[in-house]
């Protein structure tokens, strides 16, 4: 086997290295900076040049060695490289090679563009290990236009209400790529801390963003009436929030699909923004592989699985300590922060 | 449907009352009459049968999706609604179909008769041109399911703002044997006849419970205390030599009680009683047991045997019309009278008591009349202010239950289900044992009494502690004790444990108990034995 399953983490033996391991160990390939898949404890990390100053950012002094897109790196018997996935910036699945045989890991990803991440992009392999987050037919995403006239014609009814609209997005992906759907000529644009922090580790390794003002004490929230406040999930109905007096609640998350989540979720908006692949674009993207074997990690793996073998995959379930079991995503706390 | 799905958006968009009654009230001033008689009814429960079966929709709606069957059940428990999950995993519409409500429920309807290539033709070409919100809409009004975070209430007060007709009058208006094909929007709402419908009840009128002292209500002298039955509330019409039994959820349950028919051979028309039906023990002149009473509701008609087994009275509370006249208005003491003296002299065996008032000197006193309910079957007691008119709908001011503190038992939860709807994703409905010796004895169902924090957390519980799966049904590791309040208890030979409660639910998640504490059979029992 080029990779194995172990308690640790997806490991490779031939390169004696681990990929997105959550268990420290000596050596960790990490496909993206969520905290679910680079964490905290390891002796030495690997990730894209692009990943880099998140993964600083969150981890601090770590020993970090960086890869650019495509290039490939001998580590033991083993050819590493990293290739788009499209989830977040710098996100990347991992491709390793060993006599020939070729595995990929997707980690986390997203098939249609966002207009700021590294497009995602097929890497043929004779085995793929699969997130399926949204592996089920009911989720579908709708268009980058629609999404951007959504919550910009919800940004303006606030407005025109008297009402402050707060967006729960997680810091690091959702939060920039909504940036990157609102139309500044509306208004200002206002940050919660966590938000602003990442926002600025990206900006300043050259992602074009629109301005944004970070909320602290000190800043004068009369000034800046009509803003939208991009917020993390957990401050929405906290004693923050009540600073912007009558606020509109929103929440921008690939479950906002499901009516049922959006109603327990008590925001006043469900926006359907996600950095995971829907059905189709699982579909899609394990067909590209061209892969005769696909492993199923965190999400719906049991249908998910059963669906891929019915398509002729030779299909399994690896147990990850990647997210929740979807179920629990929902309702989770940024501090676990799985991208949704 | 545009309209309609817009209204329904901007329904399921929030919370506030307000807001709701508002959009309510502009869809109730622009829509064509058709549609909104039809809202009214849809939003009054007044739903068109339903013509094609939930079985045949899921497998149409695979089919369309390109997906085999079990990958579409596999999705309803994710979504929690059949509806949402049709739409939802059906392709992008690739046509616009923009018909009316009216026109969509009336061909919806006209299917009944049709052969199935036609209707599944039909469906499919419905759900090809209807864009998201407005296809889970028709799902809704296939299957019936209609429920928009909207109370009839509600509906009736954003109606009363778009007509400027008075709410409590348009309740009237809107009760009784209707339907958007026995009436139109005009006769129904704008201009009524008042001998058009002369099954027609008026609006129940609904207490809450007591929060404080009584006592603060004022002197007892200014009260008429009663029993608060356990059995179904009903309001009994005599017109134009007919009669009709009304529920409180406006269902008529005449032919379910039979024995209330001679009630016109013994009382004048135009004579309409607010009262409770009951099963009744004749030889001790005292109410059976709810459970006694609960074969007769879920069917049309009764066999002989139930008729002699569990016969039904009408305790009378109240008189809502005397002599062809509404006399809401009176004051309660006036009404009372009226309907003791219409009582006065009829024969034992008519199946009719005026509801005995409950005499106190002072609140002291009624509280030990009211601590003594359990014993002669009663939930504890009624307050009604002697002095006022009878109004429609809850409120607070004249009429309070002053109902008996539940019974509790502590019991360990064995076993754990998924809510559907908004509670599809968390486990909130839980079996519950006691103990017996070493082993558990299943003994209740309880869904409510958690707060959202507490079901999310017992969720993640049951995921971390399932023992075993039985379908939906997890079995957990016994660990968990929670106290279960019910307002009765009864002998069941349909359940394991040999008690049926009433109104269980989760009063308190008992995190200091031990399983080795919580109550037993035995317990169980005893309950049983003293109150059942």
């Amino acid at each position: 086997m080029v990779l194995e399953f172990r308690d640790a983490g997806i490991y490779c033996p031939a390169a004696d290295a681990y990929i997105d391991p959550w268990r420290p160990v000596d050596r960790a390939l990490i496909t993206h900076g969520h905290s679910d898949h680079a964490r905290w404890g390891h002796r030495r990390y690997l990730c894209t040049e692009a990943a880099a100053p998140v993964i600083r950012h969150r981890l601090g002094d770590i020993s970090l060695q960086t890869i650019p897109y495509g290039a490939p790196l001998r580590i033991g018997d083993a050819t590493v490289s990293f290739h788009p996935a499209g989830h977040v910036p710098g996100s990347a699945q991992i491709r390793v090679e060993v006599k020939g045989e070729t595995w990929v890991v997707s980690g986390d990803y997203k098939t249609a563009a966002d207009g700021l991440s590294e497009p995602f992009e097929p890497v043929r392999c004779h085995a793929f290990i699969t997130e399926s987050t949204f592996g089920l037919p009911v989720y579908s995403w709708p268009s980058e236009a629609e999404l951007a006239a959504q919550i910009n014609a919800w940004w303006a009814e606030t407005r025109a209400a008297g009402q402050t609209p707060v967006l729960g997005v997680y810091a690091l992906g959702k939060a920039q790529r909504v940036l990157g759907l609102l139309d500044p000529a509306i208004g200002p644009i206002l940050t919660h801390g966590a938000v602003e922090a990442t926002t600025q580790v990206l900006r300043a390794q050259g992602l074009r963003l629109p301005a944004t003002i970070p909320v602290t004490p000190a800043l004068d929230l009369k000034a800046h009436r009509g803003a939208m406040v991009l917020a993390p999930p957990s401050a929405l109905g906290s004693a923050w929030m009540r600073k912007f007096g009558p606020v509109s609640t929103g929440f921008a998350s690939g479950w906002m699909r499901l009516r049922g989540v959006r109603r327990r979720r008590a925001a006043d908006r469900g926006f359907v923004v996600s950095d995971h692949a829907d059905w189709a674009g699982l579909n899609a993207a394990i067909a590209a592989t061209g892969a005769a074997r696909v492993f199923v990690t965190h999400g719906y793996t049991a249908q998910f699985s059963r669906w891929l073998a019915t398509q002729g995959y030779q299909a399994g379930i690896v147990r990850t300590e990647f997210g929740g079991e979807p179920e629990d995503e929902p309702d989770v706390t940024p501090a676990a922060e799985p991208s949704a | 449907m545009k309209d309609f799905a817009a209204l329904f958006t901007a329904l399921d968009q929030t919370t506030r009352t307000g807001v709701k009654t508002a959009a309510l009230a502009d869809y109730f001033r622009s829509a064509p009459d058709a549609d909104r008689l039809w809202t009214i009814a849809l939003l009054s429960g007044r739903r068109p049968r339903r013509t094609i079966t939930t079985t045949k929709l899921r497998e149409w709606a695979a089919e369309r999706a390109g997906i085999p069957l079990w990958l579409f059940e596999a999705c309803y428990p994710v979504v929690g609604d059949l509806s949402e999950t049709i739409a939802l995993v059906l392709p992008e519409p690739t046509t616009r179909i923009d018909k009316p409500l009216n026109q969509w429920i009336a061909e919806l309807r006209a299917l009944d008769a049709a052969d199935e290539a036609t209707r599944k033709a039909f469906i499919l070409a419905a759900w090809d041109g209807l864009p998201p919100v407005e296809r889970f809409v028709f799902n809704k009004l296939l299957t019936g399911g209609w429920r928009m975070g909207v109370s009839q209430k509600l509906m009736t007060r954003a109606l009363a703002q778009a007509t400027g007709i008075d709410e409590a009058e348009l309740t009237h208006r809107l009760m009784g044997d209707w339907s958007p094909d026995t009436t139109s929007f005009h006769a129904l709402v704008e201009a009524p006849d008042p001998g058009a419908d002369l099954s027609r009840p008026y609006p129940f009128a609904l207490a809450y419970q007591v929060e404080d002292d009584p006592a603060t209500l004022g002197p007892v002298t200014g009260w008429l205390a009663e029993r608060k039955w356990d059995g179904i509330r009903g309001q009994l019409i005599l017109r134009g030599g007919e009669h009709w039994l009304w529920s409180r959820g406006e269902e008529l349950m005449t032919d379910r009680f039979p024995e209330l028919a001679q009630f016109r051979d013994f009382l004048p028309e135009g004579t309409v009683i607010d009262g409770e039906v009951l099963a009744w023990d004749h030889t001790a002149d005292r109410p059976l047991g709810f459970s006694r009473l609960q074969p007769r509701i879920g069917r049309k008609t009764v066999p002989k045997k139930l008729l002699a087994e569990a016969p039904a009275m009408l305790v009378a509370y109240d008189l809502l019309e005397h002599g062809g006249e509404d006399i809401r208005p009176q004051p309660l003491s006036d009404r009372r009278a009226r309907l003791a003296a219409l009582l006065a002299d009829l024969p034992p065996r008519v199946p009719v008591r005026l509801s005995p008032a409950v005499e106190a000197p002072d609140w002291p006193g009624l509280a030990a009349a009211r601590a003594a309910s359990r014993e002669i079957g009663a939930e504890g007691l009624m307050l009604k202010r002697i002095d006022a008119p009878y109004l429609a709908g809850r409120r607070k001011g004249d009429w309070w239950k002053w109902k008996l503190d539940p019974l509790t038992i502590d019991a360990v939860m064995i076993y754990a289900q998924a809510g559907s709807g908004r509670r599809a994703t968390l486990y909130t409905d839980f079996t519950f044992a006691v103990r017996d010796g070493e082993a558990l004895v299943p003994f209740t169902k309880a869904y409510s009494g958690l707060t959202d924090a507490e079901f999310r957390e017992i969720t993640a519980w049951v995921r971390k502690n399932t023992t075993d799966r039985f379908g939906p049904v997890r079995a957990v590791k016994p660990e968990h004790v929670f106290e279960i309040a019910f307002e009765g208890i009864q002998a069941s030979p349909r359940h394991k444990s040999g008690v049926a409660l009433r109104f269980p639910r989760m009063a308190r998640w008992r995190r200091d108990k031990p399983v080795a504490e919580a109550n037993t059979l035995d317990d169980l029992k005893a309950m049983l034995a003293q109150y059942g």
